[in-house]
């Protein structure tokens, strides 16, 4: 989504890259499809069949059957979980549990062996939230600064510079693995959780720089032009004028950032495979490696510990974590 | 905030080297971990390096070897395979949602929301839930069975020529509702006086729909492509929770193969190869979309 070297960014409105020429084209963070309804957009459709009952019916049997697809896995998953093993083989994966039993939740928390260790997902779990809350701190706060700098204060080159740091979202990060597992035994952080928080903020700053760069770039010149001549310096404009209009942006960077390392498999499988492993590495052992009798319940219920930081956000800040993801879903 | 000349000074000239100064270790970091790794990895795909990364030119040797690896060209098939129907599906599925959804849908928010839960899963987790549902004795098979369709198979999971596919149906699960997002927005977007205009034209609503509304996404498109592309082409996670690669190398992809020759089975070289090959495809990919996307927004 490379405009040119000038202007770059992924931009959100309408979910097209089409921030031209000049700096004040609004490259924002705002998803016109995901306000909330009653908002223009809520009406603005075009009714295909505006008095067919017939098709208004069709229409809604097709936008429901979309619905149950989307949310059969989430069912069976949940029901899944609550079953004994028996109750599995019984039925079949449709059908309510006979008896709803937390008997896999017990054992995927504490018990379920993911490899040689048994002492289930918790363990992981509070690794991954040691991994994701600092990672997801630093690369806030260097891409808030960073976005300032790029935004507010450029200088000569500076546009060259950001276009080379958004280079980072675009790579396969397979083509990093084999120097970065070597710097990280070098630095004597290998297998560790503070090696994976280094990984992190070096390769997630380049989107929250894009993410506040992009915000920025909306805030009125005249605005920071009118501070500086009062005599207000760099750290001060920063502190005193932007940061307290930045909420909104700041939200979506956290959680964007929050969901994507939380979700990582690559780097947690790589860098961290030990003790110090995230919990979605944890989770593809326990479902991957387990020997002896497969235990779907158990399986289900580690997933959805798993799943649930993640959900858990979608439901309450879903609004912005949908705009987070048409910003930087370049990184997939 | 009066200050005196010289502090005026001294504050001008921290103005002039702060910005820099900020941003510098940022770039230091991406000149290092991003340009400099990838020279490396680049580096050591012309080395012999097996167990221990060595660092003697030894030419195409590691390119040559692949491109000899029969494994290496199932994977890249295996792309090919889930690429195209990943992204075509997804298109499809995410582009008639969208248009359904524009029609003035009572709880249009709580759907939203249910198409768009996928995407905040990790890969693994709807790839341990799909390799359930797919189970060929447990899953959708016995659900089948049960309903009274007694030779109804479903083994794709298991079977080698077709467990790519369980693959493209986990994968369009979970992204094809980020893609309804992203068409819905920009069919929103849409200035209204384009279709008022083709209403009292007396077009039909599915002729403006075909002939105008979806036409003008193209630029949408060209974004969406462009993200499913680097989706697919960096798909690691879901692959191993779902099928590990197998039955046997059935379902390997690059990423799977890069992973395991450079981590697991002591081939540094062929690793870094297969990585400088998943770039090569990356930038052979993007750089046309990203072209043909800037071009269609220019145009609109």
């Amino acid at each position: 989504m490379f405009n040119s070297a000038k202007n770059t960014a992924v931009q959100p409105d309408s979910g097209v890259a089409r921030c031209s020429g000049s700096r004040r084209t609004p490259c924002t963070v705002s998803t016109p499809a995901l306000r909330a309804p009653g908002s223009r957009t809520a009406q603005a459709g075009f009714v295909l069949l505006p008095n067919l009952t017939v098709g208004r019916a069709l229409v809604y049997a097709a936008l429901l059957l979309m619905a149950i697809y989307y949310l059969l896995p989430l069912y069976v998953m949940l029901t899944t979980s609550f079953k004994s093993l028996d109750d599995i083989r019984a039925g079949n994966m449709l059908s309510l549990p006979q008896a709803w039993q937390g008997g896999a939740w017990v054992k995927a928390w504490a018990e379920a062996c993911t490899g040689v260790e048994c002492n289930g997902m918790q363990g992981f779990f509070w690794n991954s939230i040691k991994m994701t809350l600092p990672a997801v701190a630093i690369s806030t706060i260097l891409g808030a600064v960073n976005g300032y700098v790029v935004s507010m204060w450029r200088f000569r080159g500076s546009d060259a510079l950001f276009t080379m740091l958004l280079v980072g979202c675009f790579i396969p990060f397979q083509v990093v693995l084999l120097p970065m597992a070597q710097v990280l035994g070098m630095l004597g952080i290998a297998n560790t959780t503070t090696g994976l928080v280094l990984v992190h903020v070096v390769y997630g700053t380049a989107f929250t720089t894009l993410f506040f760069r992009n915000f920025y770039i909306t805030v009125p010149d005249e605005l920071v032009k009118a501070a500086r001549i009062d005599g207000a310096g760099f750290w001060t404009i920063f502190l005193r004028i932007l940061l307290p209009i930045s909420g909104p942006i700041f939200v979506v960077c956290i959680i964007w950032q929050f969901t994507q390392i939380w979700n990582d498999f690559l780097f947690g499988v790589v860098f961290a495979s030990g003790e110090a492993q995230p919990i979605t590495v944890a989770l593809n052992n326990l479902v991957n490696t387990s020997t002896g009798v497969k235990e779907y319940n158990v399986d289900m219920a580690a997933a959805i510990i798993a799943a649930l930081p993640t959900l858990f956000v979608y439901m309450v800040a879903g609004r912005y974590f949908v705009r987070g993801l048409t910003a930087g879903a370049v990184k997939g | 905030m009066s200050a005196s000349p010289s502090q005026g000074r001294l504050s001008a000239l921290a103005d002039r080297w702060l910005p820099k100064l900020v941003l510098s270790p940022t770039l230091a970091a991406s000149l290092i971990f991003v340009y400099g790794f990838i020279a490396w990895t680049g580096w050591l795909s012309f080395t012999e390096s097996r167990l221990m990364p060595r660092y003697d030119w030894a030419g195409l040797l590691q390119y040559q070897a692949l491109f000899e690896n029969e494994r290496w060209w199932t994977a890249a098939a295996n792309l090919g395979i889930f690429g195209s129907l990943f992204i075509l599906f997804c298109l499809l599925v995410g582009l008639l949602m969208a248009v359904l959804l524009d029609q003035k849908i009572r709880a249009e928010g709580a759907l939203r929301t249910i198409y768009l839960y996928p995407m905040a899963l990790s890969f693994v987790v709807t790839g341990t839930a799909w390799k359930w549902m797919l189970n060929p004795d447990m899953g959708l098979q016995k659900v089948m069975n049960d309903l009274g369709f007694a030779n109804f198979t479903f083994d794709w999971l298991v079977n080698p020529d077709m467990s790519i596919y369980t693959v493209v149906i986990a994968g369009v699960w979970q992204s094809s509702g980020f893609v309804m997002a992203l068409f819905l927005a920009g069919l929103r977007g849409i200035d209204d006086s384009i279709i008022k205009a083709a209403q009292v034209d007396g077009a039909s609503l599915p002729t403006i729909y075909r002939r105008i509304l979806i036409p003008s996404l193209r630029p949408v498109f060209f974004s969406v492509l462009l993200i499913l592309s680097h989706i697919a082409i960096k798909s690691f996670d879901l692959v191993m929770a779902l099928t590990g690669g197998g039955p046997g190398t059935s379902s390997d992809v690059p990423a799977i193969f890069m992973y395991q020759f450079a981590f697991t089975r002591g081939q540094l070289g062929q690793g870094a190869a297969s990585a400088m090959m998943m770039l090569f495809t990356i930038v052979a990919v993007l750089v046309p979309l990203m072209y043909m996307e800037t071009r269609s927004a220019k145009r609109v």
